[in-house]
């Protein structure tokens, strides 16, 4: 894309996005900066979830719509676990571990035998995906679980300018996402494990090439994107409290932020959630019953012009 | 597959003519289709209500106007085409005499539809409760015994204004039951002079109420909340994170056990709450308490029961008993395609645990309503103590035909 | 080009992953002495008609004078209702390779604007048109509506397909969900009758049933045909290898868009059909379970052959209905999964794989011992 025609998009875009911000400024700034950090909070959480989820396709080509399922899977473990034990930071653990071993046993079990057939794995992750959440739905039945934050977490930062209190459980998810996504980074740039997923995914016959144990890569991959959905669990579990139907939802965000974002891309996945998160969130706040309008619009623009997502690469 | 159902129905028959006797084996038995919603969000309600319709055939031991009762079950998962799906093969291809269910208000408008293909079949209701199922073209073999949503608030008004509320306001899902809810509870305040300067309608299903809650007003004296008691206990926490500090009115699912269950540092704001409904645990009348235990002791709480019978429980269990009640009053006489048994059914008063129940011309209950208030008891637990009650609320809640708007997203107003 | 990808773009494409179907030869010749063209071409097809086509055909059309009424319209006219809806998706999946999970909210999208333009229970939003006009108009929109998602679609590859038309499935579900204007929110649009036509009341199981079973042969005469024109071939040969197609001139964007096109018409007709059926449309119609139920119809049907459809929806129906009396109806969602996913792994030619290869290893197993 040439300069001007960069200036030109930023032009199109940025601008309403400024006039409408004005405005809510002017407005009620209670309600816009609220909302904005609501939407800042709501996409760390996206991210978080959608993160495992791009990692997974971008090594592996494998478009896991049992992601959903994870999430749950996570949230009921870690619901249980506080319920016992009374420890936020120990739920947030065991929900990890539980959603990365179920995705260990997924990749080395069934997905291994049917690498290169992306339709065929898709389809038994739907699969899956159904079997788990009725299985899950007989198991703990289908009423609300609502964990309750940590006590240190309970309750509001008072006296803050201009939005006067705000829930420090969800200052905190702000926290996570930004200490997930640094990890993350971390992760895939600066240690050899990372290296060897980066280079999967830029060329996955050369790196078998190179005398790299690839399964392996892959299952450590696999592990680490369902650990991150189920930890994103835990944290929806306290947030939005865990219920059937969930899954979908999630799973629909990690959609739709993957697309935006670009497929296989972490800063994609960020940037996704972001725009999803912010959008989705001051539709609810200002025209409730057009906000997944808001949604689709942004999905159809990035489809319509960036059909690989905004950092997306080419498969 | 259902072969199986009729050689055990078969049996039950034979055994049972065997054992009553000649004089038995002359009628068949009566089949009444039960259906609930066993799958999805309310699977637990589905699964009480069909406790309280059983617990109405066991106090008559299995017989009503002389004939033997077959109950044969059927499941839906809130769904309206997955419920008349199901209504539709109890009694096509079941052949039940008369029909139970369902759960939900929109499945209940979709059945009654249904009915109106069936003549000669009566249906009652099971726990439905949207306003427009017997308000807007009603079935003549439809009957609801049970009040419905906008009745189960009236009087809620009055008492949150008895409690110095003059503003408040609303926060409710976006579908039938709660518009009908917010109905009966805004028709009476807002004659009263309540004002109710915003209706904050939260999309079904969604989670994050950080956007209603930060358009609260600074100026409302109390939220009316109208969501289920999971729900309710989400948004309180949401709420108390976000440093609200107001008392909270509620909707007759709201007050429930998960709500009185609240761990959140401010459990005690809880205490003072009002809410209205057709059942208060706490209730002491002596047919209601002999009700109570009698579910106790069927369905004990190691059975899969509740410490105390739900609100699905008990209507479920109303509309059986009117069913059975009416199959008395005309002594197991079905034939002529029906007609004497409706007929019984729109002229007897129902004697509930909860007080007497009459039908009006469309065949909606007329019944009784309680105002309840959370109390703190000795031990610290939390529990819904009896107001007020009023009786004989019918479905227009005392006004004129004329003034009476259905319950939607913008009526009735009075910002 | 590195090697990886010059191999991966001849090899790429659902062609390589597809449920194995072939392009059935094309119509052979028989040799008549003093024959016109035209009837060597009809006698040709004639010998096409095999002994099961003319008595599963005669099965079908005797089925509601011995079947009682609640079997001809909840099993009979709901597969066939529903089978149409599917075979949609086995056109796209099946000769195109696109796996579309929105196919059910196009059909969506013909129900919901079949209740806005004709009757329903909602006099305020309902145009009250006449039912010709309102299903005219309804095939019309969701036809647009089908293209629109494919022209979304189509930019991207395979599995981008199941994504981004997942994503449009839901956010029309929650469109309709949360939208009270135009679609009425969560009750949705009740009463939607079918019509009353020169005095047959469509409502009844056998009218309906009929005119369920003339839209079903319809769509699948009309799939069969169009496989063996010189587009559902060339929609074939794009699903085999798109950049071969590209390079032989063929428009290949186009020819897909097309076929979403086409596909939408199948699925706008079942969708006015199944709307009928219920007598109702809601958000719920259009789903995530929904949607995922097509798609569970489609393979364990089969994609194959535009039967596949037909079948998954008869076995489908059978087990919503009769499950309740085998196990317990909640976990109909568990049976049904268990069933998807046996067949996903080990027969992913469903239902129409497993008999051809019974089929064929009876003849081997007689020819053998012959």
């Amino acid at each position: 894309m040439t300069r001007n025609a960069r200036w030109i998009w930023a032009a199109v875009l940025g601008l309403p996005l400024l006039a409408f911000a004005c405005w809510g400024i002017w407005d009620n700034e209670r309600l816009f900066f609220v909302t904005l950090l609501n939407g800042l909070t709501l996409a760390s959480l996206y991210f978080i979830v959608a993160s495992g989820f791009t990692l997974v396709f971008g090594l592996m080509r494998n478009v896991n719509l049992a992601h959903g399922s994870l999430y749950l899977l996570g949230g009921y473990v870690g619901y249980f676990v506080a319920e016992w034990s009374g420890y936020y930071v120990l739920a947030l653990a065991v929900g990890f571990l539980a959603a990365a071993l179920v995705g260990l046993v997924m990749q080395v079990a069934v997905f291994r035998f049917m690498q290169g057939e992306e339709l065929r794995q898709t389809m038994v992750t739907i699969g899956l995906s159904i079997v788990m959440a009725d299985l899950m739905l007989w198991i703990v039945s289908a009423q609300v679980h609502q964990m309750s934050a940590p006590d240190w977490l309970l309750g509001p930062i008072r006296d803050l300018p201009i939005i006067r209190a705000y829930s420090k459980f969800r200052i905190s998810l702000l926290v996570i996402g930004v200490i997930i996504g640094v990890l993350l980074w971390l992760f895939l740039n600066r240690t050899r494990v990372g290296m060897m997923i980066r280079a999967g995914v830029d060329d996955r016959a050369m790196l078998a090439a190179t005398g790299v144990n690839v399964n392996l890569v892959f299952a450590i991959t696999f592990a680490i994107g369902a650990g991150l959905a189920g930890f994103g669990g835990v944290i929806g579990a306290v947030e939005l409290s865990m219920v059937p139907g969930e899954d979908v939802r999630l799973l629909l965000a990690c959609l739709i932020v993957v697309i935006v974002g670009g497929m296989g891309s972490v800063v994609g996945a960020a940037i996704g959630a972001t725009i999803l998160g912010v959008a989705e969130t001051f539709g609810l706040a200002y025209t409730p019953t057009y906000s997944v309008v808001f949604t689709f619009v942004i999905l159809v623009l990035v489809l319509a012009f960036r059909p690989r997502g905004i950092l997306g690469r080419p498969a | 597959m259902n072969g199986r159902k009729a050689l055990v129905g078969a049996l039950s028959i034979a055994v049972a003519g065997a054992l009553s006797g000649a004089a038995f084996a002359q009628q068949p038995p009566i089949k009444i289709g039960l259906l609930a919603t066993l799958e999805g969000p309310f699977a637990a309600g589905g699964a009480d209500g069909m406790r309280g319709a059983e617990l109405a055939l066991k106090q008559k031991n299995g017989m009503a106007g002389g004939r033997q009762i077959v109950i044969i079950k059927a499941s839906s998962d809130a769904k309206p085409d997955v419920a008349v799906n199901a209504t539709r093969k109890l009694v096509e291809q079941d052949k039940v005499d008369i029909m139970v269910g369902p759960l939900s208000g929109g499945e209940g408008i979709a059945v009654k539809e249904y009915s109106k293909t069936q003549p000669t079949i009566t249906f009652i209701n099971g726990s439905s409760g949207a306003q427009a199922t017997t308000l807007v073209d009603p079935s003549p073999n439809f009957f609801r015994f049970n009040t419905e949503g906008a009745q189960w608030m009236v009087g809620l008004g009055k008492a949150t204004l008895a409690k110095g509320y003059k503003r408040a306001m609303v926060i409710a899902e976006d579908y039938a039951f709660p518009y009908s809810q917010v109905q009966g509870f805004m028709s009476e305040y807002c004659r009263l002079g309540g004002k109710v300067p915003v209706k904050a309608w939260v999309p079904l299903g969604g989670k994050d109420y950080s956007s209603v809650i930060a358009r609260i007003p600074k100026d409302v004296d109390a939220l009316v909340v109208v969501l289920g008691g999971a729900d309710a206990v989400n948004f309180l926490n949401q709420y108390e994170a976000a440093g609200g500090d107001k008392p909270l009115v509620g909707g007759s699912i709201t007050v429930s056990q998960d709500i009185l269950n609240y761990k959140g540092k401010r459990r005690d704001s809880l205490v003072g709450t009002i809410a209205g409904a057709p059942i208060a645990d706490a209730y002491d009348a002596p047919e209601f308490k002999a009700f109570v235990a009698d579910y106790q002791k069927n369905y004990p709480v190691s059975a899969g029961g509740y410490p105390s019978p739900s609100l699905f429980a008990l209507v479920y269990y109303i509309n059986m008993k009117a069913a059975l009640d009416g199959l008395d009053a005309v002594n197991g006489d079905l034939s002529g395609g029906q007609a004497k048994y409706r007929e019984a059914l729109a002229k007897m008063t129902l004697k509930t645990p909860v007080g007497d129940v009459k039908l009006d011309g469309n065949r909606q209950a007329i019944g009784t309503t309680f105002i309840t208030e959370v109390v703190k008891d000795a031990q610290g637990n939390l529990f819904n103590k009896v107001l007020s009650k009023v009786d004989g609320v019918d479905q227009l809640l005392g006004m004129k035909k004329e003034d009476f708007k259905i319950g939607s997203r913008d009526e009735p107003s009075c910002p | 080009m590195s090697a990886a990808q010059w191999r991966h773009a001849m090899n790429a494409g659902a062609g390589r992953l597809a449920m194995g179907r072939r392009v059935p030869a094309p119509a052979a010749t028989v040799r008549v002495p003093g024959a016109t063209p035209a009837e060597r071409r009809y006698l040709s097809l004639l010998a096409h008609i095999k002994a099961r086509h003319v008595v599963v055909l005669l099965f079908v059309l005797a089925y509601p004078m011995f079947a009682t009424p609640f079997l001809t319209y909840q099993i009979g006219a709901q597969s066939l209702a529903l089978g149409l809806i599917v075979l949609s998706l086995t056109f796209l999946g099946g000769s195109g390779g696109m796996i579309s999970l929105a196919q059910m909210s196009v059909a969506g999208v013909a129900g919901y604007m079949l209740a806005i333009f004709g009757s329903s229970g909602e006099p305020a939003i309902s145009f009250g048109w006449p039912w010709w006009v309102a299903a005219t108009i309804a095939v019309v929109i969701a036809i647009a509506a089908g293209t629109a998602v494919g022209w979304l679609s189509v930019r991207t590859e395979g599995i981008y397909t199941i994504m981004i038309t997942l994503a449009v499935g839901v956010a029309f579900y929650h469109l309709c969900l949360q939208n009270y204007s135009i679609f009425n929110g969560f009750q949705g649009f009740q009463r939607v009758y079918a019509p009353t036509i020169l005095g047959i009341n469509f409502r009844d199981p056998m009218p309906f049933y009929y005119l369920a079973l003339g839209c079903a042969l319809g769509g699948y005469f009309l799939v069969k045909y169009v496989l063996r024109s010189p587009f559902g071939i060339a929609l074939e040969g794009i699903r085999n290898n798109a950049r071969r197609m590209n390079a032989l001139g063929f428009a290949v964007t186009a020819h897909r868009v097309a076929a979403y096109a086409f596909a939408a018409l199948l699925a706008a007709i079942g969708g006015l059909l199944f709307t009928w059926y219920n007598g109702l449309i809601t958000p719920n119609s259009v789903g995530t379970s929904w949607l995922i139920n097509v798609l569970i119809i489609a393979i364990l049907g089969g994609l194959r052959h535009p039967i596949g459809p037909f079948i998954g929806a008869i076995v489908f129906v059978l087990l919503q209905n009769f499950a309740i009396d085998l196990i317990d109806r909640e976990r109909f969602n568990l049976v049904i999964g268990g069933v998807f996913l046996a067949i996903v792994l080990f027969s992913p030619d469903g239902l129409i794989g497993i008999w051809a290869t019974v089929k064929s290893k009876l003849i081997t197993q007689r020819g053998g011992k012959s």
